[in-house]
């Protein structure tokens, strides 16, 4: 009996745990560079993206040739040149949010989301502030943040220095189902 | 109490489990798409010949190749600086596989015309192909007064066609190489010796050095030479480099022409015995058309600041 119930706690976790996660594949991440002489702009509609709202755990993985800008040659120069997608072919942030509790009794909408951000090999801690959105089957991450291109090791060359800020903003809109496996 | 102790012990398996899963669930759902190689070589050009690389749809490149007199002239030529070819061209991407260019040589004032189309494309991942095919046609029209008045010829008799398959393998990140069999036929041959259609093989490759600059070479080996002119192979090496919209190619060749007629069939000097030619070609990109951004959010979602919930 004992072991019965122990079976009945183990899979009924197992379960409740499944129905706390939610995934995407197509979520959003686009980024923008702005200087004097030229903006650039990049988007992604195959983000993949999973939150465990059982722990507050959140993982995306971003596909880095999956990046469209609107010159061909941009994207090459992206992904052969500044961000090597051949050697580096995803970008990758894992973190926690660490306000869990105030998202989940509605107490407040933006997550604070503190985890690594991997480009280019090159992990940084950040944390990102996300308005939360938890509808009856989705929930949607949106929100933009800051980052620094020479952290991740993406060298700009002196002659385009006018042409690439040094700091990019990430704008991303990530609507979660119900993950089923 | 046994069953609270039972329940916490449940939870505290469970969570260490999800916790590693999350990455691992992402991994498993990466869809597995086929990707194309990009960057076999970087400009549609190894050094004189083409390669397989096109320009995307949409962006004309205006290309000036430049190929001064023999170094071997030496100063009184001021190894070869006096003396210089040039071809001016538009090129232009009409798809990502089709494209066209014009340009005009000052070699034997000729005018060519070529469309290079992309059949096969070099992928991995769930479609994997080790190689890319591409087809080139060429038409070139010489419009030199080299002819005595009464001897004019027709329009057809001064042009030349070329035809080739560009097949070419990126091996890894920094190499590539490409072979280029080249059939050139001319409607009107300068001796009855001289055949009409010349078969020839090209060699071509790409070494990395850098992710802006890489070292190229080239070799075109002619089967049933011209007769009438002492021709010889053709060997070139140039160095590339990539800025922005530009590409440079700084080139050493025996070759003095830039278009396939003229350096497979008719190139004269010896590139090994000094008879070398300093050149190069320039490239700048301008995007007539702008790729549509596919993605298309709402403004609903493009104003997530405003939307609340």
């Amino acid at each position: 009996m004992r072991f019965i119930t122990l079976l009945f706690i183990l899979i009924t976790g197992l379960y409740v745990s499944a129905q706390e996660k939610y995934f995407t594949k197509q979520g959003y991440i686009s980024f923008f560079s702005h200087t004097s002489v030229e903006d650039i702009k990049a988007e992604n509609n195959q983000v993949l993206s999973i939150i465990d709202f059982s722990t507050g755990e959140i993982a995306i993985t971003v596909l880095m040739k999956s990046f469209a800008f609107e010159k061909a040659l941009m994207q090459e120069h992206f992904n052969e040149n500044y961000v090597e997608s051949d050697k580096y072919p995803k970008a990758t942030f894992t973190g926690t949010i660490q306000n869990l509790k105030d998202i989940l009794e509605g107490n407040n909408t933006i997550a604070e989301i503190k985890g690594k951000l991997t480009i280019k090999g090159i992990t940084k801690i950040v944390t990102i502030e996300s308005k939360t959105v938890i509808e009856n089957d989705s929930i949607t991450l949106k929100g933009k943040f800051m980052v620094t291109v020479a952290d991740f090791n993406i060298k700009i060359p002196a002659i385009v220095r006018k042409n690439i800020a040094e700091s990019v903003e990430v704008t991303f809109l990530l609507n979660h189902q119900p993950y089923k496996k | 109490m046994k069953k609270t102790l039972l329940l916490l012990l449940s939870i505290s398996i469970n969570i260490p489990i999800q916790a590693q899963e999350l990455s691992d669930i992402l991994e498993s759902e990466i869809p597995n798409t086929t990707e194309y190689v990009s960057a076999t070589f970087k400009g549609t050009r190894i050094i004189n010949g083409h390669s397989i690389e096109n320009r995307k749809k949409g962006i004309l490149e205006f290309l000036i190749s430049h190929r001064f007199g023999k170094i071997s002239d030496g100063e009184e030529q001021f190894f070869g600086i006096d003396e210089s070819n040039i071809r001016l061209a538009l090129e232009y991407g009409l798809t990502n596989d089709i494209m066209i260019g014009l340009g005009r040589s000052s070699f034997e004032k000729t005018y060519d015309g070529f469309i290079k189309y992309k059949l096969l494309k070099q992928s991995k991942g769930e479609k994997t192909f080790p190689i890319s095919v591409s087809l080139f046609g060429s038409v070139a029209r010489k419009t030199l007064k080299d002819y005595l008045p009464e001897n004019e010829p027709s329009f057809n008799e001064r042009l030349f066609y070329t035809t080739q398959i560009l097949i070419a393998r990126k091996f890894s990140e920094s190499f590539s190489f490409q072979l280029t069999p080249s059939y050139i036929h001319r409607n009107l041959v300068a001796t009855t010796d001289d055949p009409h259609d010349i078969f020839a093989l090209g060699a071509g490759m790409r070494l990395k050095l850098n992710k802006r600059m890489s070292i190229n070479s080239e070799y075109y080996h002619t089967f049933n030479p011209l007769e009438s002119k002492d021709v010889e192979n053709v060997f070139s090496i140039g160095l590339d480099i990539e800025t922005g919209g530009h590409i440079f190619q700084l080139v050493l060749s025996n070759a003095n022409t830039m278009i396939e007629k003229a350096f497979i069939t008719e190139t004269t000097d010896n590139f090994f015995k000094g008879d070398i030619h300093f050149g190069f070609n320039i490239s700048r990109a301008f995007h007539l058309q702008k790729h549509k951004t596919k993605i298309l959010l709402t403004d609903e979602e493009k104003n997530y600041d405003t939307l609340e919930n």
